[in-house]
């Protein structure tokens, strides 16, 4: 089937005598609209995981990217002159926002699903920790660390990038996982369109012969069909992503926090991500029944 | 109009047809005959494209066939009506919706047919079963419903297969004042039919000349008809 402009506007246009020539029902029908449904319903997930994935990849970089730590290791009636040494070090770092140091209870906190809310951080060696914030330019983490190893031996700086890389990683691996389902659910619905239009074409071949006897162009027969599969998937498609917002809408929330499993999900304008699908599967649709049925009426007498 | 020069047509590594001219000159009506599986129903399927000669020329209306397209043999089908024995319609559409198929697949609807559509019917006779749907016809309805679809697009060329093969005398004899009728409108009839009866019958009606197909070549008959 060739396809122009004309064909895809007699398309969209209809002609309700055209549709009329192939019988309105069938297995194919039922099929094609549940499958697309149900891909549908299964596309809504990938993208939701592939946004939420992007998300928090870009949480966490944007995050830890922010962030480091100075863990202050020295025998306790060194530990506040070297935590002191160190801020006014850091004071003088350029490209660092803010920096402190973490009270007790704070400390205390970060242990506390560990050892409980009752530990004494006085008997334990517990290094005393310094949260530095850096500027958006960032600061130079083997400067300061040489700095920090000429003033102030007993800190150590953890700038995050050995444990915030495998996970942005991860989570950009996530997304791009997400992505793949999501075209794999389109190839599965091109697949199924393409099988179940070769099915109605064989089924209908009686048709297509009386229609071939009084004059119609393989365009018109074809069109027919096209048309038919176009609409069935564009309507399957809509229900399952109806259905699958609806889903996703009522997924557990994690609140602001990102985290995987609480955290699925659409946000802002990624809601009308999923409004592309059955506007995409029809186009799918379109396009493999046209292939199924150029290919099926050049075989068909 | 229609004509075959020097046809051949082999199926299955055996030839059906061999050495084929004839014309089908405008106006004229004739019958073509011949025992069962002489090949009259593939002659008439080379006469409207739906095969293609393995040698020879078929001319469609001055074009040689194995020159067009597709889309250009479903044209000229629009030129040429044809009744077959075994006659198919579309079976969820009512006979009135298949009658004026050739219409809808040519983009005129039946609406616009109008008048023309109810007088067609009722040339057939069948006004009051247009609202049937096929599987509720009998074989002389159907036959006359197929041939109420063959000239609805008023056709320069009718081809009928055997269209009297399912009925009975009365019913054959009906169908073939129909097709008379339509030669005298100026139209081309082609009739494959092995029934001597209907051809006497309708050389009393319409000067035919009648083609006998004979060990894969095509013959004029003699007046033993």
């Amino acid at each position: 089937m060739r396809f122009d402009l004309q064909t895809l506007r007699a398309m969209l246009a209809g002609d309700r005598h055209a549709d009329r020539v192939v019988p309105p029902t069938g297995f194919t029908a039922q099929l094609t609209v549940f499958a697309s449904g149900a891909m549908a319903f299964l596309a809504v997930f990938a993208l939701a995981l592939s946004l939420a994935s992007g998300r928090l990849a870009e949480a966490w970089g944007d995050e830890l990217a922010r962030t480091a730590t100075i863990r202050i290791v020295a025998p306790e009636d060194q530990r506040a002159i070297q935590t002191t040494a160190a801020l006014e070090v850091l004071s003088t770092t350029p490209g660092i926002a803010s920096a402190r140091a973490l009270t007790d209870a704070e400390q205390q906190a970060l242990l506390a699903p560990w050892f409980g809310q009752d530990l004494p951080l006085d008997t334990l060696p517990v290094p005393r920790l310094i949260e530095i914030i850096a500027a958006d330019q960032g600061f130079d983490a083997t400067g300061l660390r040489l700095r920090l190893a000429a003033e102030v031996p007993g800190a150590i700086l953890d700038d995050h990038v050995r444990w915030r890389e495998p996970l942005v990683s991860a989570a950009n691996r996530l997304r791009l996982l997400g992505w793949t389902a999501a075209l794999l659910i389109l190839g599965a619905v091109a697949a199924m369109v393409t099988l179940a239009a070769n099915a109605a074409l064989a089924a209908n071949a009686q048709v297509v012969a009386v229609l071939r006897l009084v004059g119609a162009t393989d365009r018109y027969i074809a069109q027919a069909f096209v048309r038919r599969f176009t609409l069935r998937a564009f309507a399957g498609s809509a229900a399952g992503v109806v259905i699958g917002l609806i889903a996703v809408w009522f997924m557990p929330s994690g609140g602001d926090t990102p985290s995987f499993l609480t955290g699925i999900g659409f946000q802002g304008t990624g809601w009308l991500v999923p409004l592309l699908l059955p506007f995409i599967s029809a186009l799918v649709a379109l396009l493999a029944t046209a292939y199924a049925a150029g290919r099926a009426l050049r075989t068909l007498t | 109009m229609i004509e075959l020069e020097n046809v051949a047509y082999s199926y299955g590594g055996g030839e059906l047809l061999s050495d084929i001219s004839v014309k089908l000159a405008p106006g004229s009506f004739h019958f073509l005959t011949g025992p069962s599986g002489a090949g009259k129903t593939t002659l008439l399927k080379l006469c409207y494209g739906a095969l293609l000669p393995t040698s020879g020329h078929v001319r469609l209306f001055e074009a040689d066939v194995r020159t067009l397209e597709r889309d250009d043999i479903a044209m000229i089908r629009r030129k040429v009506g044809v009744v077959h024995q075994d006659v198919q319609f579309l079976d969820h559409l009512p006979v009135r919706d298949n009658v004026a198929l050739p219409l809808t697949v040519s983009g005129r609807h039946a609406e616009a047919a109008g008048d023309d559509l109810g007088e067609l019917m009722a040339w057939v006779g069948l006004t009051n079963r247009a609202e049937a749907l096929p599987p509720e016809l009998s074989g002389g309805e159907r036959q006359r419903a197929a041939l109420a679809r063959a000239v609805i697009m008023s056709p320069d060329v009718v081809l009928a297969d055997e269209p009297t093969g399912n009925v009975d005398w009365e019913m054959s004899q009906r169908l073939l004042k129909l097709l008379v009728e339509l030669n005298r409108m100026g139209k081309t009839v082609l009739i494959a039919t092995h029934d001597l009866s209907l051809i006497r019958a309708a050389k009393a009606q319409v000067q035919a000349r009648v083609l006998r197909i004979s060990n894969r070549r095509v013959q004029l008959a003699g007046a033993d008809l």
